[in-house]
């Protein structure tokens, strides 16, 4: 069954075509990966799914409903969860905070109830020695690990992350590699955007590319690495 | 996944139980403060404790939700109106009218809200004067209420305030020093109230989700938090104080003109003033700053126009260089919060316990 089903969307800013129509469907249980050069609309795509942006045209379905006029906190309870690629922590709450906003409005937890499980994912992520510390005097590798983190506090049946791997070093790398494998197993669906290609393709059974707000290519990673149009326009200078 | 209990989450520390402590003493105090001190004392008194009540709503509205709005007149005038109305012709109790100023101030709210809302920033902030500004011409409309000139509180009404007379008894008070006693110590509690639900609100996962709003909107969409209503919600409560703290500043003035009641320097200005100085968005601001605002107008007061003007330098002064306000630069230096909102998360059999910076 489809999760995430996506059908002819099309957004535009100005004359820009920023997602040109774009069908796309995730099942559940499945892990994605959207590749595609820097401004190819992979960005807005979450931006459109999760409801921050609306469609200009086109329909968005999550969990068996049309979500193309929700708006985004709805979608967020019903198990949209996301990361920005640039991370926004609430700044002056603790990190800690930032994860009981997600469980408390975004899981709709009772604040009673959520202090273990933030703890957890906390640990789970590598920040619990960070945890009472302000969000806003993270270094950007911590930002991107609470952009994770608070994600996963609202408990997300579909998991979208935006360039989590960025300036990791091999085994900071590998650590998250794993920690996304087990939330996947954990039974999370996942939707990764990401340009470090060996963390994407050891997590993912699928990868889409996305270029000039187009889906290009479209199947197993192996398949869509080999293509000829993936290889000239994603990978360039490889040809 | 099960709830570990190795896991507590605090937001006391050692300063915020000693501040409660001497915060109930100071309230006892000022309770009984009228059995000691002198009539023009308990007037002053009265002045800064409703001066607090409009700042912290003040605060609240600004410091936590974003919202500036240079309109809170509306509710301070209608709330005192709609008190003066609930007196004079339905023959209510002073006492009890302040109530109805509140609910008037809510029922104005609404459909206020639904105007300014549509309206961000600097467009909200002109928004709420200029609503401010309507509603002090249609009420200034309202003959039976004096019109543009005004009017005063029937006297049997204040003279038979719930309470005056027993005081008198009690104290050997004349009426209208009895009725100051009676103001001075609703405007006592209603401020113990205010700083008491603020801090509980702030302390609530509602809190919690205004802080992530304030912080980072769009973030906090995403995680789930409704902003729009968590505004909607703030706005609502802080008319209803403002309208409450408006009837009961005018059941002690006892006379009451649109000019007055409706006026932008002395219910939005003064209290912006008061909060900027004192630190805003924080509890702790307001109270300093309206101590400050206070002397500085006592000390002021032979000057004219020269006051504005030396009020205006100082919230300058201290924007530039102090831009969190006096209290800021106090609790920036020395860490100290009197009312702490942070949750901290506290394990207790693990020697690797967070950092708390
Ligand atoms: N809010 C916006 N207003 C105008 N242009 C935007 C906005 N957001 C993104 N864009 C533009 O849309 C294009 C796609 O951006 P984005 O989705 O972030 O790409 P990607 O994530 O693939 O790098 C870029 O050219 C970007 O400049
Ligand atoms: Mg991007």
């Amino acid at each position: 069954m489809s999760l995430l089903r996506l059908d002819d969307v099309c957004k535009s800013y100005g004359t820009l075509k920023v997602t040109d129509h774009v069908t796309l469907e995730v099942a559940e249980g499945e892990a994605l990966g959207i590749i595609g050069p820097n401004g190819a609309g992979k960005s807005t795509l979450f931006d459109l799914i999760t409801g921050r942006v609306a469609v200009g045209s086109g329909t968005i379905a999550f969990a068996g409903a049309d979500v193309t006029t929700r708006p985004a906190t709805e979608r967020c309870r019903m198990g949209l969860g996301r990361s920005f690629q640039i991370p926004r922590p609430f700044g002056r709450l603790t990190v800690f905070e930032n994860l009981v906003v997600g469980a408390a409005f975004g899981a709709g937890r009772s604040e009673s109830d959520v202090t273990g499980r933030c703890a957890e994912i906390l640990r789970q992520t590598g920040l619990l020695e960070r945890a009472n510390t302000p969000a806003g005097q993270l270094p950007l590798l911590q930002r991107k690990r609470l952009e994770l983190a608070r994600a996963l506090a609202t408990d997300p049946k579909l998991l979208l992350l935006d360039e989590i791997a960025g300036g990791l070093t091999e085994s900071e790398c590998r650590s998250l590699v794993e920690t996304i494998r087990a939330i996947h197993a954990g039974g999370t669906t996942i939707v990764w955007i990401e340009h470090v290609l060996h963390a994407l393709t050891s997590v993912v059974d699928r990868l889409v590319v996305l270029d000039f707000g187009r889906i290009i290519a479209d199947g197993k990673p192996d398949a869509v690495m080999a293509s000829r149009e993936v290889r000239e326009i994603y990978l360039g200078i490889e040809v | 996944m099960p709830v570990s209990p190795r896991y507590r989450v605090t937001t006391q520390t050692t300063a915020s139980r000693v501040s409660l402590v001497i915060a109930l003493l100071l309230v006892v105090a000022a309770a009984a403060a009228p059995l000691f001190v002198s009539r023009g004392t308990v007037q002053d008194l009265f002045f800064i404790l409703t001066m607090l009540v409009l700042a912290q709503f003040w605060n609240l509205l600004a410091g936590y939700a974003g919202l500036v709005s240079v309109g809170q007149q509306a509710f301070v005038g209608f709330g005192a109106y709609a008190m003066f109305a609930a007196v004079s012709l339905a023959g209510l109790d002073p006492v009890v009218a302040i109530l109805v100023g509140g609910i008037a101030a809510v029922l104005l709210a609404i459909p206020t809200a639904f105007f300014v809302f549509r309206l961000e920033g600097a467009y909200f902030a002109i928004g709420t004067w200029v609503i401010a500004e309507v509603v002090r011409l249609v009420v200034a409309q309202w003959q039976t209420l004096g019109g543009g000139t005004g009017t005063s509180l029937p006297r049997s009404a204040t003279r038979d305030m719930i309470g005056v007379e027993q005081l008198k008894d009690w104290l050997g008070l004349k009426s209208s020093a009895a009725g100051d006693v009676v103001t001075y110590w609703l405007a006592l509690a209603l401020a113990v109230a205010t700083i008491a639900f603020i801090y509980r609100l702030l302390r609530s996962r509602r809190g919690l989700g205004l802080a992530a709003v304030r912080d980072d909107a769009s973030a906090a969409g995403a995680v789930g938090v409704d902003g729009n209503r968590m505004k909607h919600l703030v706005y609502l409560v802080a008319a209803f104080g403002t309208g409450l703290c408006g009837a009961l500043i005018y059941v002690q003035t006892a006379r009451i003109s649109p000019d007055a009641a409706f006026s932008v320097i002395d219910w939005t200005a003064y209290v912006i003033f008061i909060v900027v100085i004192g630190g805003i968005g924080t509890l702790e601001g307001p109270i300093i700053g309206v101590l400050v605002f206070f002397l500085l107008q006592n000390a002021l007061a032979d000057y004219g126009s020269w006051y504005l003007l030396v009020l205006g330098l100082i919230g300058i002064v201290v924007m530039l260089f102090a831009p969190r306000g006096i209290w800021g630069f106090i609790s920036d230096r020395t860490g100290i919060e009197l009312f702490p909102i942070r949750r901290r998360l506290v394990i207790d059999d693990d020697p690797q316990t967070p950092d708390t910076d």
